[in-house]
């Protein structure tokens, strides 16, 4: 679904005959208009907000970003995202681990809520926890009682991170480790490898890259995630705002250039995730290559 | 000779799915069921007066017509994205291919945001239409705008394997037959391509009529006008209305899990007609 590495460009698909493909009139055509489409939607988006955000030169640029607020905004984001991560990987490992290598009843059942969260809107992400942990909410008495805040604090943030980035890990696993298969693993087993060195020596060298990619996604949309952490945070100056918040906050004051800075360092984590998706293809790419042409 | 089950050799069976149902159940389904417990505890009175109050209808409607439009818009333009990245060679294709991904990987508030700059009557492109009369940001055409950015990835993604994997002897044949380009594609391309072009349609829509970070900023938020579902119901929970509020995220709810749901089936649909042919 969402982040799976789906097909590799290969140059066989665009290596046609001239009577399989269009005229040459066509082809530019199609392209044009396809890059103008891209350009409008995509590209110019990503330029103005590097554009905005120097528009006052870089002084006003590293002020913004190194400003009080502004820092405590990203280190919420990063304890967020040092917490939503892991666990969501250890959760995405074993959900990949029972489905792709055992058969059982109900596995459609699983994968279909694995989804869920992609199905949910952010606001509702959000409001889920707080009819849980809110002042009037299920637990909320409870908590009170004990003195445990969990909405408009950490807790809240987090638990509304891990449900909208839930799937990530896993969504990218399963399908990998299903066309995997189990050949390799039951016969390390049946040479009297035990279950942690199976998966340490078999099973996770031949997922790290799909694993990496979907670590490094999962990661992108923690530190990025707005609704749902805009609905359980309260919004509470250098205390619950997180980047993307603070960037909201910014831009309803006016501060449009502090704004866009703020935003330019979600661009950068944007911007990087692509790189690594692009680098895991390309290894993927190359493995694939190196098997169907060596010893397979 | 093992029994009628055969037994897996391999280990952590137990571990593994116990800890993904565990979690789940803590993470995912306990939460979304508090959904039904709280309306469970209005009246159907209530509910009804809640969900039909004619701020909500036209917030639906809203949600609805943009994420329908969006997501039509992407499956015209996200076919030929994908078209021109698998079948033709042009200079800067691999990096083009990489910038499709940009909006599942750029926060939603920066979309949001930056699109707004553009779109603005002071923006980019919004002075460029202004004295054409043409509004975009603070309108409908806005909320569409920002919800096709967000779903092009889902039709491009689920289109692409599918244009790459399709099996070249028969565009040959049907050349060979006497069909001009125009007629292969339309009788023997398309169809083949109908499929994922639903598929990548019913994600891009599903996540539009969700959607909140990249359209709230756009959007204007008059109510009855440019207010959609998601921010109506931030709306009511910063009045303290839960109740109005879980109303509101149950009947979204239930539209896309039958989206998910009918999604699901149409993959699993298509991958048995593939393995079977």
């Amino acid at each position: 679904m969402a982040g799976a590495i789906h097909a590799h460009l290969s140059d066989a698909a665009s290596d046609r005959p001239a009577h399989a493909t269009e005229s040459r009139g066509v082809r530019i055509a199609l392209i044009t208009v396809a890059l103008l489409f891209l350009a409008l939607i995509i590209l110019l988006p990503l330029i103005s907000v590097i554009v905005e955000a120097l528009s006052q030169g870089w002084r006003v640029y590293v002020e913004s970003i190194t400003e009080k607020d502004a820092l405590s905004a990203l280190r919420l984001t990063l304890i967020t995202a040092a917490i939503a991560v892991p666990l969501n990987t250890v959760f995405g490992i074993a959900a990949a681990w029972a489905i792709a290598k055992f058969k059982f009843r109900g596995k459609n059942v699983l994968i279909t809520l694995i989804d869920l969260p992609f199905a949910v809107s952010p606001v509702i992400s959000g409001l889920i926890f707080v009819l849980l942990f809110g002042a009037q909410g299920l637990l909320g008495p409870w908590l009170a009682a004990h003195d445990i805040k969990v909405i408009f604090a950490l807790p809240g943030i987090v638990l509304a991170t891990i449900f909208v980035t839930f799937p990530f890990v896993a969504r990218e696993l399963i399908p990998l480790m299903q066309t995997q298969g189990v050949q390799e693993e039951e016969a390390a087993a049946t040479l009297g490898a035990k279950g942690w060195q199976i998966f340490w020596r078999v099973t996770l060298p031949n997922i790290k890259w799909g694993l990496l990619y979907g670590i490094i996604l999962c990661n992108a949309r923690a530190m990025g995630e707005f609704g749902a952490v805009s609905v359980v945070s309260g919004h509470i100056r250098g205390q619950t705002n997180t980047l993307p918040l603070h960037v909201e906050i910014l831009y309803n004051e006016y501060q449009f250039t502090a704004s866009f800075a703020v935003a330019s360092l979600l661009v950068l984590l944007a911007l990087v995730t692509l790189v690594v998706k692009a680098i895991v293809e390309w290894k993927s790419e190359q493995r694939s290559a190196g098997s169907e042409g060596g010893t397979g | 000779m093992k029994g009628s089950r055969k037994a897996s050799v391999l280990p952590g069976f137990g571990l593994s799915l116990g800890f993904t149902v565990l979690y789940l159940s803590l993470i995912v389904i306990i939460p979304l069921a508090s959904v039904l417990i709280k309306t469970a505890g209005m009246s159907f009175t209530e509910f009804w007066a809640a969900v039909t109050n004619a701020r909500v209808l036209a917030a639906y409607k809203l949600s609805f017509l943009t994420a329908f439009f969006a997501a039509a818009v992407n499956a015209v333009f996200g076919l030929l994205v994908a078209w021109v990245l698998v079948r033709y060679r042009f200079p800067g294709k691999r990096l083009i291919d990489s910038i499709v991904d940009l909006p599942f990987a750029l926060p939603t508030a920066v979309a949001g945001i930056a699109l707004t700059s553009i779109y603005a009557p002071t923006g980019w492109v919004g002075s460029l239409l202004e004295p054409l009369g043409l509004k975009i940001a603070y309108t409908p055409i806005g909320i569409t705008i920002a919800l096709v950015f967000i779903g092009l990835p889902f039709v491009v993604r689920t289109v692409q394997p599918v244009l790459q994997d399709l099996d070249k002897d028969v565009e040959e044949a049907a050349v060979m037959l006497g069909a001009y380009r125009w007629r292969t594609f339309r009788r023997v391309i398309l169809p083949e391509l109908i499929p994922p072009l639903l598929t990548g349609f019913a994600l891009a829509f599903a996540r539009g009529i969700g959607e909140y970070g990249s359209v709230v900023f756009i959007s204007g938020n008059m109510p009855m006008r440019t207010e959609i579902a998601p921010l109506l119901i931030m709306t009511k929970l910063e009045q303290f209305d839960y109740a109005g509020a879980t109303a509101i995220a149950l009947v979204m709810l239930v539209i896309s899990f039958s989206l998910l749901l009918l999604i699901n089936y149409m993959q699993w649909r298509y991958s048995r007609r593939v393995q079977a042919g």
